[in-house]
Protein backbone atom coordinates (compact mmCIF):
# COMPACT_ATOMS: atom_id res chain seq x y z
CA UNK A 1 0.00 0.00 0.00
CA UNK A 2 2.90 2.50 1.33
CA UNK A 3 4.44 1.26 -2.26
CA UNK A 4 1.20 2.25 -4.06
CA UNK A 5 0.40 5.65 -2.09
CA UNK A 6 4.53 6.65 -3.05
CA UNK A 7 3.81 5.57 -6.99
CA UNK A 8 0.87 8.02 -6.70
CA UNK A 9 2.80 10.46 -6.15
CA UNK A 10 5.91 10.37 -8.10
CA UNK A 11 3.89 10.36 -11.36
CA UNK A 12 1.92 13.00 -10.07
CA UNK A 13 5.20 15.33 -9.43
CA UNK A 14 8.96 14.11 -10.36
CA UNK A 15 7.87 11.68 -13.27
CA UNK A 16 5.39 13.98 -14.47
CA UNK A 17 3.91 13.11 -18.11
CA UNK A 18 3.86 16.54 -19.54
CA UNK A 19 7.16 17.90 -18.20
CA UNK A 20 9.59 14.94 -17.59
CA UNK A 21 8.40 12.54 -20.56
CA UNK A 22 6.75 15.07 -23.22
CA UNK A 23 3.71 12.08 -23.49
CA UNK A 24 0.50 13.50 -24.87
CA UNK A 25 1.98 16.82 -26.35
CA UNK A 26 -0.09 17.21 -29.32
CA UNK A 27 -3.44 17.49 -27.50
CA UNK A 28 -1.69 19.39 -25.01
CA UNK A 29 -1.02 22.62 -26.84
CA UNK A 30 -3.44 22.36 -29.11
CA UNK A 31 -6.65 22.02 -26.81
CA UNK A 32 -5.07 24.08 -23.99
CA UNK A 33 -6.28 27.77 -25.03
CA UNK A 34 -9.37 27.72 -22.44
CA UNK A 35 -9.37 26.54 -18.79
CA UNK A 36 -12.84 24.47 -19.59
CA UNK A 37 -12.38 22.95 -22.57
CA UNK A 38 -8.51 21.87 -21.63
CA UNK A 39 -10.43 20.20 -17.81
CA UNK A 40 -12.79 18.62 -19.93
CA UNK A 41 -9.73 16.91 -21.91
CA UNK A 42 -8.00 16.41 -18.63
CA UNK A 43 -10.55 14.73 -17.08
CA UNK A 44 -11.20 12.28 -20.32
CA UNK A 45 -8.01 10.98 -20.54
CA UNK A 46 -7.51 10.45 -16.70
CA UNK A 47 -10.66 8.38 -17.26
CA UNK A 48 -9.15 6.57 -19.96
CA UNK A 49 -5.74 6.14 -18.08
CA UNK A 50 -7.05 4.48 -15.13
CA UNK A 51 -9.34 2.06 -17.33
CA UNK A 52 -6.34 0.86 -20.11
CA UNK A 53 -3.88 0.70 -17.81
CA UNK A 54 -5.06 -2.05 -15.32
CA UNK A 55 -6.49 -3.95 -18.17
CA UNK A 56 -2.99 -3.48 -20.31
CA UNK A 57 -1.29 -5.03 -17.13
CA UNK A 58 -3.58 -7.90 -16.94
CA UNK A 59 -2.30 -8.71 -20.68
CA UNK A 60 1.29 -7.83 -19.94
CA UNK A 61 1.23 -10.05 -17.10
CA UNK A 62 -1.02 -13.23 -18.10
CA UNK A 63 -0.43 -13.09 -21.52
CA UNK A 64 2.36 -11.55 -22.87
CA UNK A 65 4.84 -12.12 -20.48
CA UNK A 66 7.96 -14.43 -20.51
CA UNK A 67 6.73 -17.52 -19.50
CA UNK A 68 3.79 -15.90 -18.64
CA UNK A 69 0.89 -17.69 -21.53
CA UNK A 70 3.19 -21.01 -22.14
CA UNK A 71 6.72 -21.88 -20.37
CA UNK A 72 9.06 -20.19 -22.61
CA UNK A 73 7.39 -18.47 -24.55
CA UNK A 74 8.16 -14.21 -24.93
CA UNK A 75 4.72 -12.75 -26.46
CA UNK A 76 6.18 -9.27 -25.55
CA UNK A 77 7.49 -8.29 -29.51
CA UNK A 78 3.22 -8.47 -29.81
CA UNK A 79 2.83 -6.37 -27.19
CA UNK A 80 2.42 -2.64 -29.28
CA UNK A 81 -0.55 -3.96 -31.38
CA UNK A 82 -1.99 -5.37 -28.42
CA UNK A 83 -1.64 -2.40 -26.59
CA UNK A 84 -3.02 0.11 -29.06
CA UNK A 85 -6.02 -2.75 -30.24
CA UNK A 86 -6.98 -2.50 -26.29
CA UNK A 87 -6.88 1.24 -25.64
CA UNK A 88 -8.53 1.90 -29.58
CA UNK A 89 -11.84 -0.61 -28.29
CA UNK A 90 -11.94 0.61 -24.37
CA UNK A 91 -11.70 4.26 -26.11
CA UNK A 92 -14.67 3.41 -28.43
CA UNK A 93 -16.61 1.26 -25.48
CA UNK A 94 -15.81 4.73 -23.19
CA UNK A 95 -17.46 6.28 -25.71
CA UNK A 96 -20.69 4.58 -26.12
CA UNK A 97 -21.24 3.76 -22.15
CA UNK A 98 -21.11 7.65 -21.95
CA UNK A 99 -23.63 8.60 -24.44
CA UNK A 100 -26.04 6.24 -23.34
CA UNK A 101 -25.92 7.34 -19.29
CA UNK A 102 -24.28 10.61 -19.47
CA UNK A 103 -25.30 12.63 -22.48
CA UNK A 104 -24.07 15.82 -20.74
CA UNK A 105 -20.65 14.59 -19.92
CA UNK A 106 -20.93 12.93 -23.44
CA UNK A 107 -21.70 16.77 -24.98
CA UNK A 108 -18.37 18.10 -23.10
CA UNK A 109 -16.35 15.67 -23.98
CA UNK A 110 -17.39 14.55 -27.26
CA UNK A 111 -15.35 15.50 -29.08
CA UNK A 112 -12.16 14.80 -27.64
CA UNK A 113 -12.67 11.36 -26.55
CA UNK A 114 -12.14 9.56 -30.21
CA UNK A 115 -8.93 11.52 -30.55
CA UNK A 116 -7.75 10.14 -27.11
CA UNK A 117 -6.92 6.97 -28.90
CA UNK A 118 -4.23 8.87 -30.22
CA UNK A 119 -2.92 10.34 -27.21
CA UNK A 120 0.95 9.61 -26.45
CA UNK A 121 -0.18 9.79 -22.48
CA UNK A 122 -2.13 6.88 -22.83
CA UNK A 123 0.00 4.83 -24.91
CA UNK A 124 3.03 5.87 -23.26
CA UNK A 125 1.54 5.01 -19.65
CA UNK A 126 1.21 1.21 -21.11
CA UNK A 127 4.59 1.05 -22.06
CA UNK A 128 6.24 2.85 -19.54
CA UNK A 129 4.13 0.16 -17.28
CA UNK A 130 5.33 -2.60 -19.22
CA UNK A 131 9.26 -0.93 -18.31
CA UNK A 132 8.55 -0.72 -14.73
CA UNK A 133 7.16 -4.48 -14.15
CA UNK A 134 10.51 -5.85 -14.48
CA UNK A 135 12.14 -3.27 -12.19
CA UNK A 136 12.84 -5.31 -8.91
CA UNK A 137 10.36 -4.48 -6.35
CA UNK A 138 12.70 -2.42 -4.11
CA UNK A 139 12.85 0.03 -7.02
CA UNK A 140 10.31 3.03 -5.90
CA UNK A 141 9.11 2.77 -9.73
CA UNK A 142 8.84 -1.08 -9.68
CA UNK A 143 4.53 -1.62 -10.69
CA UNK A 144 4.17 -5.29 -8.66
CA UNK A 145 0.55 -5.62 -8.35
CA UNK A 146 -2.82 -4.17 -9.85
CA UNK A 147 -3.20 -1.97 -7.13
CA UNK A 148 0.40 -0.33 -7.92
CA UNK A 149 -1.24 -0.17 -12.17
CA UNK A 150 -4.06 1.77 -10.99
CA UNK A 151 -2.22 4.42 -8.56
CA UNK A 152 0.30 5.01 -11.28
CA UNK A 153 -2.40 5.53 -13.64
CA UNK A 154 -4.45 7.46 -11.81
CA UNK A 155 -1.54 9.67 -11.09
CA UNK A 156 -0.48 10.53 -14.08
CA UNK A 157 -3.67 10.85 -15.36
CA UNK A 158 -3.92 13.84 -12.48
CA UNK A 159 -0.58 15.11 -13.33
CA UNK A 160 -1.66 15.64 -16.63
CA UNK A 161 -5.00 17.15 -15.92
CA UNK A 162 -3.02 19.65 -13.55
CA UNK A 163 -0.42 20.29 -16.01
CA UNK A 164 -2.89 21.11 -19.09
CA UNK A 165 -5.31 23.18 -16.72
CA UNK A 166 -2.25 25.65 -15.71
CA UNK A 167 -0.72 26.12 -18.93
CA UNK A 168 -4.58 27.06 -20.25
CA UNK A 169 -4.86 28.98 -17.19
CA UNK A 170 -1.53 30.74 -18.32
CA UNK A 171 -2.26 31.15 -22.20
CA UNK A 172 -5.73 33.10 -21.23
CA UNK A 173 -3.97 35.33 -19.13
CA UNK A 174 -1.28 35.83 -22.07
CA UNK A 175 -3.92 37.03 -24.24
CA UNK A 176 -3.33 40.69 -23.69
CA UNK A 177 0.47 40.34 -23.34
CA UNK A 178 2.48 42.33 -25.92
CA UNK A 179 4.47 39.13 -27.66
CA UNK A 180 7.41 39.86 -30.46
CA UNK A 181 5.01 38.67 -33.56
CA UNK A 182 6.57 35.92 -34.98
CA UNK A 183 6.63 33.97 -31.30
CA UNK A 184 2.76 35.12 -31.39
CA UNK A 185 0.59 31.93 -30.75
CA UNK A 186 3.10 28.29 -30.06
CA UNK A 187 6.25 29.84 -29.92
CA UNK A 188 5.57 31.46 -26.68
CA UNK A 189 3.81 28.69 -25.91
CA UNK A 190 6.49 26.17 -25.82
CA UNK A 191 8.94 28.70 -24.08
CA UNK A 192 5.92 29.31 -21.50
CA UNK A 193 5.55 24.74 -21.45
CA UNK A 194 9.84 25.10 -21.09
CA UNK A 195 9.64 27.34 -17.92
CA UNK A 196 6.80 25.31 -15.93
CA UNK A 197 9.04 22.32 -16.66
CA UNK A 198 11.99 24.38 -15.26
CA UNK A 199 9.70 24.24 -12.41
CA UNK A 200 8.62 21.25 -11.73
CA UNK A 201 12.29 19.98 -12.11
CA UNK A 202 12.06 20.84 -8.23
CA UNK A 203 10.45 17.51 -7.62
CA UNK A 204 12.76 15.54 -8.57
CA UNK A 205 14.53 14.67 -5.81
CA UNK A 206 11.60 14.11 -4.13
CA UNK A 207 11.25 11.06 -2.09
CA UNK A 208 8.29 9.33 -0.02
CA UNK B 1 12.51 15.47 -64.21
CA UNK B 2 9.71 15.86 -61.15
CA UNK B 3 6.53 17.76 -62.07
CA UNK B 4 5.65 21.10 -59.66
CA UNK B 5 2.89 19.32 -57.94
CA UNK B 6 5.01 15.75 -57.19
CA UNK B 7 7.64 18.39 -56.01
CA UNK B 8 5.26 20.47 -53.69
CA UNK B 9 4.23 16.86 -52.08
CA UNK B 10 7.75 16.27 -51.40
CA UNK B 11 9.55 19.05 -50.67
CA UNK B 12 6.73 21.50 -48.97
CA UNK B 13 6.61 19.73 -45.44
CA UNK B 14 10.67 20.26 -45.32
CA UNK B 15 9.73 23.91 -44.72
CA UNK B 16 6.83 25.70 -45.34
CA UNK B 17 4.44 23.22 -44.37
CA UNK B 18 6.67 21.18 -41.65
CA UNK B 19 4.66 18.97 -39.33
CA UNK B 20 6.80 19.89 -36.28
CA UNK B 21 7.17 23.74 -36.39
CA UNK B 22 3.80 24.36 -38.61
CA UNK B 23 1.90 22.39 -38.00
CA UNK B 24 2.87 21.35 -34.72
CA UNK B 25 2.53 17.12 -34.99
CA UNK B 26 4.71 14.74 -33.45
CA UNK B 27 5.75 17.00 -30.30
CA UNK B 28 6.47 14.04 -27.97
CA UNK B 29 9.69 12.44 -29.43
CA UNK B 30 10.42 15.44 -31.14
CA UNK B 31 11.66 16.60 -27.82
CA UNK B 32 11.89 13.38 -25.62
CA UNK B 33 15.06 11.45 -27.93
CA UNK B 34 16.95 14.68 -28.85
CA UNK B 35 19.90 14.95 -26.18
CA UNK B 36 22.20 13.42 -28.46
CA UNK B 37 22.30 13.51 -32.05
CA UNK B 38 22.62 9.66 -32.32
CA UNK B 39 19.08 8.58 -31.56
CA UNK B 40 17.89 11.63 -32.79
CA UNK B 41 18.74 10.78 -36.10
CA UNK B 42 17.60 6.89 -35.68
CA UNK B 43 14.56 8.11 -34.94
CA UNK B 44 14.30 10.42 -37.95
CA UNK B 45 15.01 7.73 -40.12
CA UNK B 46 12.34 5.34 -38.62
CA UNK B 47 9.70 7.61 -38.76
CA UNK B 48 9.95 8.23 -41.95
CA UNK B 49 10.17 4.93 -43.04
CA UNK B 50 7.25 4.31 -41.20
CA UNK B 51 4.99 7.34 -42.20
CA UNK B 52 5.68 6.35 -46.30
CA UNK B 53 5.37 2.59 -45.95
CA UNK B 54 2.08 3.18 -43.48
CA UNK B 55 1.22 5.75 -46.60
CA UNK B 56 1.40 3.48 -49.25
CA UNK B 57 -0.14 0.63 -47.80
CA UNK B 58 -3.29 2.55 -46.45
CA UNK B 59 -3.43 4.20 -49.64
CA UNK B 60 -3.24 0.96 -51.22
CA UNK B 61 -6.19 -0.53 -49.10
CA UNK B 62 -8.46 3.18 -48.56
CA UNK B 63 -11.35 2.04 -50.80
CA UNK B 64 -11.80 -1.25 -48.52
CA UNK B 65 -11.71 0.67 -45.52
CA UNK B 66 -15.41 0.78 -43.76
CA UNK B 67 -15.37 5.02 -42.33
CA UNK B 68 -16.52 3.31 -39.23
CA UNK B 69 -13.39 1.51 -38.24
CA UNK B 70 -11.10 3.32 -40.06
CA UNK B 71 -9.08 4.86 -37.36
CA UNK B 72 -8.41 0.97 -35.52
CA UNK B 73 -7.20 -0.13 -39.13
CA UNK B 74 -4.86 2.50 -39.39
CA UNK B 75 -3.55 2.22 -36.28
CA UNK B 76 -3.23 -1.54 -36.67
CA UNK B 77 -0.80 -0.96 -39.85
CA UNK B 78 1.25 1.21 -37.90
CA UNK B 79 1.93 -0.82 -35.05
CA UNK B 80 2.62 -3.44 -37.50
CA UNK B 81 4.97 -1.24 -38.98
CA UNK B 82 6.60 0.05 -35.79
CA UNK B 83 7.09 -3.54 -34.47
CA UNK B 84 9.03 -4.63 -37.48
CA UNK B 85 11.19 -1.36 -37.06
CA UNK B 86 11.72 -1.84 -33.73
CA UNK B 87 12.51 -5.48 -33.76
CA UNK B 88 15.31 -4.31 -36.76
CA UNK B 89 16.50 -2.04 -34.35
CA UNK B 90 16.91 -4.12 -31.49
CA UNK B 91 18.90 -6.74 -33.53
CA UNK B 92 21.21 -4.52 -35.07
CA UNK B 93 21.62 -1.43 -32.84
CA UNK B 94 20.68 -2.53 -29.27
CA UNK B 95 22.15 0.69 -27.91
CA UNK B 96 19.93 3.23 -29.46
CA UNK B 97 16.74 1.03 -29.66
CA UNK B 98 17.57 1.05 -25.65
CA UNK B 99 18.31 4.80 -25.32
CA UNK B 100 14.89 5.26 -27.68
CA UNK B 101 13.05 3.23 -24.88
CA UNK B 102 9.21 3.57 -24.76
CA UNK B 103 9.73 6.23 -27.71
CA UNK B 104 10.00 3.91 -30.22
CA UNK B 105 6.53 2.47 -29.49
CA UNK B 106 5.49 5.44 -29.31
CA UNK B 107 5.62 6.48 -32.68
CA UNK B 108 2.37 4.45 -33.24
CA UNK B 109 0.59 7.46 -31.53
CA UNK B 110 2.93 10.13 -33.41
CA UNK B 111 0.63 12.63 -34.34
CA UNK B 112 2.12 12.98 -37.85
CA UNK B 113 1.62 9.51 -38.96
CA UNK B 114 -2.36 9.77 -38.39
CA UNK B 115 -2.44 13.16 -39.72
CA UNK B 116 -0.66 12.42 -42.43
CA UNK B 117 -2.98 8.80 -43.20
CA UNK B 118 -6.09 10.82 -42.76
CA UNK B 119 -5.69 13.86 -44.41
CA UNK B 120 -3.76 12.30 -47.45
CA UNK B 121 -3.40 8.68 -47.74
CA UNK B 122 -6.95 8.10 -47.64
CA UNK B 123 -8.05 10.19 -50.41
CA UNK B 124 -4.21 10.22 -52.75
CA UNK B 125 -2.94 7.54 -54.86
CA UNK B 126 -0.12 5.26 -53.67
CA UNK B 127 2.62 7.00 -55.28
CA UNK B 128 1.94 10.56 -54.17
CA UNK B 129 0.99 9.26 -50.76
CA UNK B 130 4.77 7.88 -50.84
CA UNK B 131 6.39 11.37 -51.52
CA UNK B 132 3.94 12.59 -49.05
CA UNK B 133 5.60 10.55 -46.25
CA UNK B 134 8.83 10.88 -47.06
CA UNK B 135 8.53 14.31 -47.02
CA UNK B 136 6.95 15.04 -44.23
CA UNK B 137 9.05 11.97 -42.44
CA UNK B 138 12.07 14.47 -43.61
CA UNK B 139 10.62 17.66 -42.56
CA UNK B 140 9.98 16.05 -38.87
CA UNK B 141 13.75 14.61 -38.96
CA UNK B 142 15.42 17.61 -39.84
CA UNK B 143 13.83 19.45 -36.88
CA UNK B 144 14.76 16.41 -34.82
CA UNK B 145 18.47 16.83 -35.96
CA UNK B 146 18.65 20.78 -35.13
CA UNK B 147 17.37 20.65 -31.93
CA UNK B 148 19.78 17.96 -31.20
CA UNK B 149 22.58 19.11 -33.19
CA UNK B 150 22.45 22.52 -30.55
CA UNK B 151 21.39 20.02 -27.26
CA UNK B 152 24.51 18.03 -27.96
CA UNK B 153 27.14 20.61 -28.37
CA UNK B 154 26.47 22.63 -26.22
CA UNK B 155 25.36 20.34 -23.32
CA UNK B 156 28.50 17.60 -23.97
CA UNK B 157 30.78 19.43 -26.27
CA UNK B 158 30.04 16.37 -28.24
CA UNK B 159 28.25 15.22 -31.51
CA UNK B 160 27.81 12.06 -32.39
CA UNK B 161 29.51 11.19 -29.42
CA UNK B 162 32.47 12.20 -30.41
CA UNK B 163 34.76 15.15 -28.39
CA UNK B 164 34.15 18.16 -30.98
CA UNK B 165 35.19 21.20 -28.65
CA UNK B 166 39.00 21.24 -28.27
CA UNK B 167 40.13 20.30 -24.35
CA UNK B 168 42.06 23.52 -24.55
CA UNK B 169 39.06 25.19 -23.95
CA UNK B 170 37.79 23.26 -21.35
CA UNK B 171 41.36 24.42 -19.89
CA UNK B 172 40.84 28.07 -20.44
CA UNK B 173 37.32 27.49 -18.42
CA UNK B 174 34.51 26.82 -20.75
CA UNK B 175 32.14 24.75 -19.43
CA UNK B 176 29.39 22.43 -20.31
CA UNK B 177 25.97 23.55 -20.47
CA UNK B 178 24.43 21.60 -18.20
CA UNK B 179 20.65 23.28 -18.78
CA UNK B 180 20.97 21.83 -22.46
CA UNK B 181 20.67 18.19 -21.50
CA UNK B 182 17.28 18.87 -19.38
CA UNK B 183 14.06 18.13 -20.89
CA UNK B 184 12.42 21.97 -20.50
CA UNK B 185 15.36 23.34 -22.55
CA UNK B 186 14.22 21.09 -25.21
CA UNK B 187 10.96 22.91 -25.19
CA UNK B 188 12.59 26.06 -25.47
CA UNK B 189 14.46 25.65 -28.41
CA UNK B 190 11.71 24.13 -30.22
CA UNK B 191 10.28 27.51 -28.86
CA UNK B 192 13.55 29.05 -30.76
CA UNK B 193 13.06 27.18 -33.76
CA UNK B 194 9.59 28.36 -34.29
CA UNK B 195 10.64 31.72 -34.04
CA UNK B 196 13.11 32.21 -36.40
CA UNK B 197 11.22 30.16 -38.88
CA UNK B 198 8.18 32.41 -39.03
CA UNK B 199 10.13 35.32 -38.51
CA UNK B 200 11.96 34.20 -42.21
CA UNK B 201 9.21 32.99 -43.55
CA UNK B 202 6.86 36.06 -42.91
CA UNK B 203 10.00 38.20 -44.03
CA UNK B 204 10.61 36.22 -47.47
CA UNK B 205 6.49 36.58 -48.06
CA UNK B 206 6.77 40.59 -47.47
Amino acid sequence: MEHAISLFVRSIFSDNMIFAYFLGMCSYLAVSKNVKTSAGLGVAVTFVLIVTLPVNYLLQKYVLGPDALVAGLDLSYLSFILFIAVIAAIVQLVEMIVEKYSPSLYASLGIFLPLIAVNCAIMGGSLFMQQRIGLPEVDAKAITSLLDAFMYALGSGIGWFMAIVCLAGIREKMEYNDVPKPLQGLGITFIVVGLMALAFMCFSGLNI
Amino acid sequence: MLSQKTKDTLLGPLNANNPVVVQILGICSALAVTVQLKPALVMGIAVTIIVAMSNVIVSLIRNTIPMRVRIIVQLVVVAALVTLVSEVLKAFAYDVAMQLSVYLGLIITNCILMGRLEAFAMTNNAWDSLLDGLGNGLGYALILVIVAFVRELFGAGQLLGFQVLPQSWYAAGYENNGMMLMPAMALILVGCVIWAHRAYNDKEKK
